[in-house]
């Protein structure tokens, strides 16, 4: 099947069809990950800019390996430090780096919807490497790929998303895509971090770790950010552990086969318990990681494949 | 000179009616009206059977003069207002520096005489540099002419300020308009919270803010007995409060701009920004019903909240682009909108774009009877067209209803009996 966005800009307009192809070839590609050639040539002679205008390190490394392993030339950008402090516009930054022709784009952004405003004056492919509390398509994929690949199938599963709903572009992300591919999604956490209109989602609400977690096949931790722990959002943090971090005795409501994700960085003993993280049985924290690399590969090379209008039917 | 207007469907909000008939034009005011026969040395104007009303009174338009003259000057919003049949603009003094002493309330004064065609009266800021800490000299303000006092969309969080304010002004009969927006709910909202708020990824504030800003602002009324008027009522959730100030005697109106009238929260779409407006574009519910209220008369005033913006506050992320929207012009061909769409008759829209507006402050205008102003407006209610906002003469182009079919043109616009804009 064909990939018919230019952008990847969230998971909102993906057709289930074309999340399979995404993960369908990321399989592929977690098999060249594990192999001693590393290397395909998909991308060469393509320019891959990734520009952060918001601190990230695993995202970046993410998609810098992504495209280095598929033979792109990869430019990091740290944004926060350049020209936005001298007071370009987003739109002039945009305009600048579309006149050095890169072929694939790779955006983060502190603002919602940025990336979308971006995308609409470059030429090139653009990814949503995550903007403000919108959309990080690539998250939900590689999570959705870690799911399939653990669970055997990325339908008819009971996955709850704990944690800072409100503020969490990769909750939202995994809520489209779950929701799209048929699964029951719940979601768990204080109400000061469940954001309105949450039940039109599609998606059950729980306050109660205990009960948002029973017979859960899936438990996804969710980052809870420092700044929302002076008490604006929570009590205290041991309040907020006491209450939705996942524990043992927590996570026993879950099935007995249930697995814990988390998109990391994790705060050990805020949201999550060390023990659980660690836990080779149920943790499949550094699966992600490495999914992570396999689904920006083949997300790029989707995008690029449109780039170079390579004929439908033909594969890696 | 006399102009004789024939054959006009003339739309009279004060009678709630609409008949066929003609208008005589003296001396810049309205002779006579209705089945009248066409006096000798007239100037004959052809109506072909158009609609002839008074024309709009329009609350809470921003001139960005001074300040920020390259969005919109008194010239260009001047030629926009005639262009879109609105014959009073009623300025907002939240300009740079704030209109909040008599010195710089004459400026306004000033430039309008010479640049504007239709008729302006000035609000003036209600407390100095709009900070909400001192109130401003509201006998002197009243004295050049100031029709209002406001603060605009800064809300006056200190109630003693606001309550001696109130009280200040009540002694003076002057009319204080207020913003009701909770200040701490509605800090950095982008959009209504709800479903589309949390898909977005959007800083949302609840409909409730506002509520709790009008019940409190209520409560001062009450307390004070000043003239109050709401600039924009946009949530159903308002409505009660608002009945019930009115039930209980208070001196309360309300006013809604046009797009929370004619547009949801959902146009906003994939992040655009020409949607950005204070208090941000509300649920379809919320719409239907704010289109009742104005039908019934509990929101007494139509306002077109003109807000010029330049690209540049626009070119940016949702978070970070100034709000507001233009709408000098297509006030009525979007409140055309609502008379389509049979939600409410052109009395009664023209009850709430002029009488109840002019009457508020005080004006002779925004009547079809005679010896009031001949501010009047032609239009052809069915016209249609599709907006281009290159085309507007607004210095800004940010409306929201760029590319959109509308229906209802103005073909003609008097001021004081003089023909200030004529379509070709």
């Amino acid at each position: 099947m064909s990939f018919r966005h230019k952008n990847l800009l969230g998971i909102e307009p993906l057709h289930p069809e074309e999340i399979r192809t995404i993960l369908d070839l990321s399989d592929r590609y977690v098999d060249l990950n594990r192999g001693t050639q590393k290397h395909s040539d998909v991308l060469s002679g393509l320019t891959q800019i990734n520009m952060f205008f918001e601190n990230s390190t695993r995202t970046q490394a993410s998609f810098e390996l992504a495209g280095k392993r598929l033979g792109a030339d990869v430019m990091n950008m740290a944004m926060q430090a350049s020209s936005i402090k001298k007071g370009e516009t987003l739109i002039d930054t945009a305009l600048t780096l579309n006149a050095m022709h890169p072929d694939l784009l790779v955006v983060r952004h502190p603002h919602s919807g940025a990336v979308n405003l971006l995308a609409e004056k470059v030429n090139c492919a653009v990814l949503n490497a995550g903007d403000g509390r919108h959309e990080h398509p690539t998250q939900a994929l590689l999570d959705a790929l870690t799911i399939r690949r653990a669970k055997g199938r990325i339908h008819r599963l009971t996955i709850a998303i704990c944690g800072d709903i409100a503020h969490s572009r990769v909750a939202r992300s995994n809520i489209l895509l779950l929701g799209k591919m048929e699964n029951r999604v719940r979601v768990i956490g204080p109400p000061t971090l469940m954001p309105a209109g949450m039940a039109d989602f599609g998606v059950e609400i729980f306050d109660d770790m205990a009960e948002g977690l029973r017979d859960a096949d899936v438990v996804m931790m969710l980052r809870l950010q420092r700044e929302r722990m002076d008490g604006g959002f929570i009590p205290s943090q041991r309040e907020y552990y006491h209450r939705f971090g996942l524990d043992a005795q927590k996570l026993a409501h879950a099935r007995d086969d249930a697995i814990v994700m988390h998109p990391g960085p994790m705060n050990r003993g805020v949201e999550i318990d060390g023990t659980i993280a660690d836990d080779i049985n149920r943790s499949v924290i550094q699966e992600q990681v490495e999914m992570g690399v396999a689904v920006r590969m083949a997300a790029m090379d989707l995008l690029a494949r449109n780039l170079r209008a390579v004929p439908e039917g033909v594969m890696v | 000179m006399s102009v004789f207007c024939r054959n006009a469907r003339l739309i009279d909000p004060e009678a709630a009616t609409e008949t066929i008939g003609n208008l005589l034009i003296e001396k810049g005011k309205i002779a006579a009206v209705g089945d009248i026969a066409e006096p000798s040395g007239a100037r004959v104007f052809e109506c072909d059977g158009k609609c002839l009303a008074p024309g709009i009174v329009d609350i809470g338009v921003k001139i960005c003069e001074p300040g920020e003259r390259h969005k919109e000057s008194f010239r260009s919003a001047g030629l926009a207002a005639a262009a879109g049949g609105v014959t009073t603009m009623v300025t907002r003094p939240d300009t740079l520096p704030a209109i909040d002493t008599p010195e710089v309330l004459e400026f306004v004064t000033r430039r309008a005489r010479e640049a504007s065609p239709v008729r302006i009266k000035p609000m003036a800021a209600l407390t100095k540099g709009r900070d909400g800490h001192e109130m401003v000299e509201i006998g002197f303000l009243l004295d050049a002419g100031a029709v209002a006092f406001t603060d605009g969309d800064s809300v006056t969080v200190d109630t003693r300020v606001l309550s001696r304010a109130m009280t200040y002004a009540r002694g003076l009969g002057a009319l204080i308009i207020a913003h009701p927006q909770d200040p701490g709910l509605s800090r950095g909202a982008a959009v209504t919270s709800g479903k589309f708020a949390s898909l977005k990824g959007l800083p949302a504030v609840s409909p409730m803010a506002e509520r709790m800003a009008l019940d409190r602002d209520i409560a001062l009324v009450e307390m004070t007995g000043v003239r109050y008027h709401a600039d924009q009522i946009t949530t159903a959730r308002a409505l009660p409060a608002l009945e019930r100030a009115k039930r209980n005697g208070n001196d309360v109106t309300a006013g809604v701009s046009i797009h929370h009238l004619t547009l949801n929260e959902l146009d906003v779409g994939d992040y655009r920004t020409f949607f950005k407006v204070k208090p941000p574009l509300r649920s379809e519910e919320d719409r239907k019903a704010l289109v009742e209220a104005v039908a019934s008369g509990l929101i007494d005033v139509v306002c077109s909240m003109h807000t010029p913006q330049d690209e540049e506050s626009k070119r940016l992320p949702f978070e970070e682009a100034a709000s507001g929207a233009v709408g000098l012009e297509t006030l009525l061909p979007a409140a055309m909108r609502l008379y389509h769409a049979e939600a409410i008759g052109l009395p009664a829209l023209w009850r709430a774009l002029s009488l109840n507006p002019a009457r508020r402050l005080g004006l002779e205008s925004g009547r079809l009877t005679q010896g009031a102003p001949a501010d009047l407006v032609l239009f052809d209610p069915d016209a249609p067209f599709i907006l281009d906002r290159f085309k507007l003469r607004s210095k800004s182009g940010n409306t929201p209803f760029d590319g959109a079919r509308m229906q209802g043109r103005v073909l003609a616009t008097f001021v004081g009996g003089e023909q200030v804009y004529r379509r070709r």
